[in-house]
């Protein structure tokens, strides 16, 4: 808002100004019309079927055999969110752990050197993860813990450690926007530097690291290639997490190359389900993140 | 009390740095297990042959070629479309319904897992549009993928650029569009690549969205609508239907070897970008 009148300009809007403006717009709407469209599709594929078998037998139906016309997505919403939670619970204490470093406990200095190989992890291709995971850690639980190893755990510890920068970076920027008073005042207050994390940072940041960790958990759910490699993929709730698991993303992965008619919109309805998910998470996150910006202004 | 509150901190201090430790070591482990395993398969032929029998010989020459083609073309697609919505965004208008329309939608947009942008593609260019599995299926669908991610670190470099310089530039007689044109973006410049350059990051590293676009074929790709195998997707088959662990190696540490270069650069143009301006 402030800068409304400082960028408005000089110049008399003339024609010419106009058509750029106009063209800017339209052009600015790309993104929108993009999620637009992919929403369009997405449900345009998916939806009948899941009308047509009613959508609760297609949430909750536990057998999934496309070719006789089962469909149900049980086993898999489980997968997804046991895969996630346990992405979570490794994910989330590492994250904020790397951000409190970064952010009360290093020097400039080595923050510039931890930042960017943290960057670095999230440029590493996810089929790389899913490899490391297939030839380091699935042998390592099989050997070490029992089971075939390709399991839960498995995908749960890949998907930690891909969602980390997520978790970091946000939550980094989250505790570097708390305003220094806070910390000087807490600390001439007497208290020590975990104190004042503890029982002012973490407050103070709390909207944004919410965000951080509601996002990690949506990259954690949309994660397909990685999943696919080290979960096993076999469609039964698992019972322990040392069982193998089939997620929604996979089962979308592993049936698409050679599905077609029917069972092909039960893969797009799945990906209704995985769009709703993912939708309701951005929302979620959204609303931490304006209630930041709120919080800032108020 | 006090004492027991100082050993409390150096405890909580130990146990945060093991744990930044281990992270970081994760990530040295899983770039050096990789290279370790994959860097004696990498010769000049490994980098100009086609593969051969399906990938079990032979060099990635047509992946790589593939990889280039497809990241190039979602680039040219995404740039465009990314700084025009920056532009908007910060020199021709100010906060208000639109803009947080234009926001939210490019913040969901960076959330879509890209299976759903597989399936996004393979729906409306391989099918309806009867593009088929093509280098355009896949390089419009990447386009889509790694626009917010232009448009994201565009809009931060050009908020960057001191108002002065526009001010200056009006009270030239400069109008609008000189103003953002020639003074603006040039000076937004180095952040604006630096969003480019971790778009092609991740076009590179794609694999989801790509495989059910671009497909898998494996010769060296005719023209924009013929099927195209890339690195990424190569890799995946290469390790997942255990066809040649050597070549997954390799392939792999090329990737790597590739992301190292990109996040160097970035780095790079970024530090010089912060400096300028502080």
């Amino acid at each position: 808002m402030k800068g409304k009148k400082a960028r408005q300009g000089s110049a008399k809007p003339g024609r010419k100004d106009n058509l750029i403006r106009l063209s800017l717009l339209v052009i600015a709407f790309s993104a929108v019309s993009v999620l637009a469209m992919i929403t369009i599709f997405i449900f345009e594929q998916g939806l009948p079927i899941i009308f047509r078998h009613g959508l609760g037998s297609f949430l909750t139906g536990t057998d999934w055999y496309p070719t006789e016309g089962e469909f149900g997505l049980w086993p898999m919403i489980i997968g997804s969110l046991y895969v996630t939670f346990g992405a979570l619970v490794i994910g989330v204490p590492f994250g904020l752990a790397c951000a409190v470093v970064l952010t009360e406990f290093s020097s400039r200095h080595v923050r510039n050197v931890i930042k960017p190989l943290i960057e670095l992890l999230a440029g590493i291709p996810s089929v790389v993860f899913g490899f490391i995971g297939v030839v380091v850690l699935v042998p390592f639980i099989r050997e070490n813990l029992g089971g075939p190893g390709l399991s839960v755990l498995a995908a749960a510890v890949i998907l930690g450690i891909m969602i980390l920068p997520t978790i970091i970076s946000i939550s980094v920027d989250s505790l570097m926007a708390v305003p220094p008073a806070y910390r000087e005042g807490s600390m001439a207050l007497g208290a020590t530097r975990w104190q004042t994390v503890r029982m002012v940072l973490f407050p103070a940041a709390r909207s944004g690291i919410v965000s951080s960790i509601i996002l990690g958990m949506g990259r954690a759910i949309g994660e397909t290639m990685a999943v696919i490699m080290v979960a096993g993929n076999s469609i039964a709730v698992p019972r322990s997490i040392l069982d193998p698991v089939r997620t929604l993303t996979s089962n979308i992965a592993l049936e698409m190359g050679y599905a077609a008619g029917e069972h092909k919109q039960a893969l797009f309805a799945t990906g209704v389900v995985l769009f709703v998910i993912i939708m309701i998470l951005n929302t979620l996150a959204n609303v931490s993140s304006a209630r930041k910006r709120k919080e800032k202004q108020g | 009390m006090r004492s027991n509150q100082r050993t409390e901190e150096k405890i909580v201090k130990v146990f945060l740095w093991f744990m930044t430790g281990l992270t970081v070591a994760v990530l040295f482990f899983i770039i050096v297990y990789i290279l370790k395993n994959g860097l004696s398969q990498i010769n000049w032929e490994f980098l100009t042959r086609n593969p051969v029998d399906m990938g079990k010989e032979g060099g990635i020459f047509s992946t790589i070629f593939a990889t280039v083609v497809l990241t190039f073309l979602a680039v040219i697609i995404a740039t465009p479309l990314g700084v025009g919505t920056a532009i908007y965004l910060t020199e021709y208008t100010w906060e208000n319904r639109i803009t947080r329309v234009i926001r939210f939608g490019s913040e969901c947009l960076a959330g879509i897992p890209s299976i759903i942008f597989g399936l996004f593609g393979f729906i409306l260019f391989v099918t309806k549009l009867g593009f088929g599995w093509s280098i355009m299926s896949g390089g419009l669908t990447l386009a889509f993928m790694v626009l917010p991610t232009i448009i994201r670190t565009s809009e931060e470099a050009i908020r960057s650029v001191p108002n002065c310089y526009r001010t200056v530039s009006f009270s030239l007689g400069g109008t609008k569009w000189q103003t953002v044109t020639r003074v603006v973006l040039p000076a937004a410049l180095p952040g604006i690549v630096t969003g480019v350059i971790l778009s092609v990051g991740r076009a590179i590293g794609e694999t989801a969205a790509v495989i059910f676009t671009a497909g898998s074929a494996l010769r060296v790709p005719q023209s924009l609508f013929s099927s195209a195998r890339t690195m990424s997707v190569h890799f995946y088959i290469l390790a997942r239907e255990g066809i040649s662990l050597g070549k997954a190696y390799g392939t792999a540490s090329v990737l790597i070897l590739a992301i190292l270069l990109i996040n160097i650069l970035t780095y790079l143009l970024m530090n010089r970008f912060i400096r300028k301006y502080r």
